[in-house]
């Protein structure tokens, strides 16, 4: 077990010593993530609310599926992704193939089913709860659902941070569509993949330390946001 | 009061996704070179390469897959220069078509590694088809790259050879991770299989636990890489000019020079033979 003694102290040196190599692959893993969390929530958000407050023929199909969708293999995500963005693909004109914004389609691609699904159960539990009173006062179904979002903005964060959590996560996807190309598309966790294949475990546990130690901070933010609000709002 | 949360969220997005730079990763002119583990794991592409874009002005933007998919990435387009270890597929992709030239650029060779404690008997051998035939006989551990890449097209050619039936053993003695040579070579060391590697990998590779080169020297286990512009006339999207560059410097005396140079710990890991 000497590996997990060595990468705790390698971790600590890569964090004190500031490396800037792996501070811009921090800073990618980051960018990229969360510019997907984010675009995926403009997506996933409205979706989930529709899906709560709606009412159309196949709604049950539709939610089975979209909640289906939150298992999907990013490998597979990956595959399909490089496939439309391929120079050989429709999209290839685009160029935009081993770059990290291929990277950030794919990861919305893998995170949207993750934050219309939670969306949709947190918004369902509030419509039951207030669906009397708005429409009482003569809030239609639709017109409810920015009120409803809101109202459940703190359990929609833990939406936000379980697409988060995926995104900074995953592997199979981001590898495919950037390349793991050094300085441009290289993130953490493409970075832990290569140097487990190196054979270097100890240096890749360090750099899964610190993935997680980021992951942790990424929280607590939100977690420190979250409480702060419902203040806030209620001062 | 609801609004300065919603504005507190954007701006530490904003500021995390938009202002973050790329840095010097934005070089105007690139190649993507599709390649092999092999050169990567070893860390040579890593140590030659800066040479090359220092002298250019030409980043180049390496993607390390299996010789098998980095053939079919190149065949998409999605690649300007194929670098990799597989002759008879290199020369097929050239005949199709897809590759406009092949040119050698350096061999290393193929190596046996095995428990130190060598249950099938094959240290100190230099005919690698005997000792197969000696592990598949005594039934031992075996993982295969399992890939189709270009150290299992080999190992699957030396199989052949030594007239034994891989695919009746599969998940046996014989497994095939389907991974690359650094994740076969951490599988095959734990479960105490032997392997066939690229000897540059196995140098520089870090977990190599109780396994040692058991076989070596066969002429057979030569491992000859092959350098290909992607054929613009199929793919338009091909940066002819600056990956001729790329080629046109690997297979002169200042790229050769530098292959001949890269050493793991003293170890000479390429051997440049540009004809």
């Amino acid at each position: 077990m000497q590996d997990f003694a060595d990468s705790l102290l390698l971790s600590l040196n890569l964090i004190v010593s500031g490396n800037p190599e792996l501070w811009s692959i921090v800073l990618l893993s980051l960018r990229v993530s969360l510019t997907a969390v984010a675009l995926a929530a403009v997506i996933g958000m409205p979706l989930g609310a529709a899906l709560a407050v709606g009412r159309f023929p196949g709604r049950p199909a539709a939610i089975v599926l979209v909640n289906a969708l939150m298992g999907l293999p990013p490998v597979v995500v990956g595959l399909v992704v490089y496939l439309f963005l391929s120079n050989s693909g429709p999209l290839g004109v685009l160029q935009l193939l081993y770059t990290p914004t291929a990277m950030i389609i794919a990861q919305v691609v893998l995170v949207t089913p993750i934050i219309a699904a939670l969306t949709r159960q947190v918004v369902e539990d509030l419509d039951a709860e207030y669906a009397e009173q708005l429409r009482s006062i003569g809030v239609s179904r639709l017109a409810s659902v920015p009120t409803l979002l809101w109202d459940g903005r703190i359990s929609l964060l833990t939406a936000l941070l379980a697409g988060f959590g995926r995104a900074i996560a995953e592997v199979g996807a981001v590898i495919i569509v950037g390349g793991n190309i050094n300085h441009v598309t290289r993130v953490m966790t493409t970075t832990i993949a290569l140097e487990t294949s190196k054979g270097n475990l100890a240096l890749a546990l360090a750099l899964g330390t610190i993935l997680v130690v980021i992951a942790i901070a990424v929280n607590a933010a939100v977690g420190l946001i979250g409480p702060a609000s419902q203040r806030i709002a209620h001062a | 009061m609801n609004r300065r949360l919603l504005v507190n969220l954007a701006a530490v997005i904003a500021a995390v996704t938009v202002l973050v730079p790329f840095g010097s990763m934005a070089q105007d002119k690139f190649i993507v070179v599709q390649s092999t583990t092999s050169t990567q794991n070893s860390g040579l592409l890593d140590a030659i390469l800066p040479q090359f874009t220092e002298k250019s002005g030409i980043d180049v933007r390496v993607v390390a897959v299996g010789t098998g998919q980095a053939i079919k990435n190149a065949e998409n387009g999605d690649g300007d220069v194929l670098l990799v270890h597989a002759k008879p597929a290199e020369e097929k992709f050239v005949a199709d078509g897809w590759g406009v030239k092949r040119h050698d650029v350096m061999y290393n060779d193929f190596v046996i590694v095995g428990p130190a404690d060598d249950p099938a008997g094959v240290a100190g051998s230099s005919d690698a088809v005997a000792a197969l035939e000696k592990i598949a006989e005594s039934q031992s551990a075996f993982a295969s790259r399992g890939d189709d890449s270009g150290t299992h097209k080999a190992e699957l050619r030396l199989w052949r050879e030594a007239g034994v039936d891989t695919a009746s053993a599969s998940g046996d003695w014989y497994r095939e991770t389907g991974s690359g040579m650094g994740a076969t070579l951490n599988t095959g060391v734990g479960m105490g299989a032997y392997i066939m590697a690229d000897r540059a990998t196995w140098i520089s590779f870090g977990n190599k636990g109780d396994h040692e080169v058991l076989v070596e020297g066969d002429p057979k286990l030569f491992n000859q890489y092959g350098v290909i512009l992607v054929n613009p006339d199929k793919h338009p999207v091909v940066k002819a000019e600056e990956g001729q560059a790329f080629i046109d410097w690997l297979l002169g005396a200042e790229g050769q020079a530098a292959i001949a140079d890269f050493k793991v710990d003293g170890q000479q890991l390429f051997f440049p033979n540009a004809d």
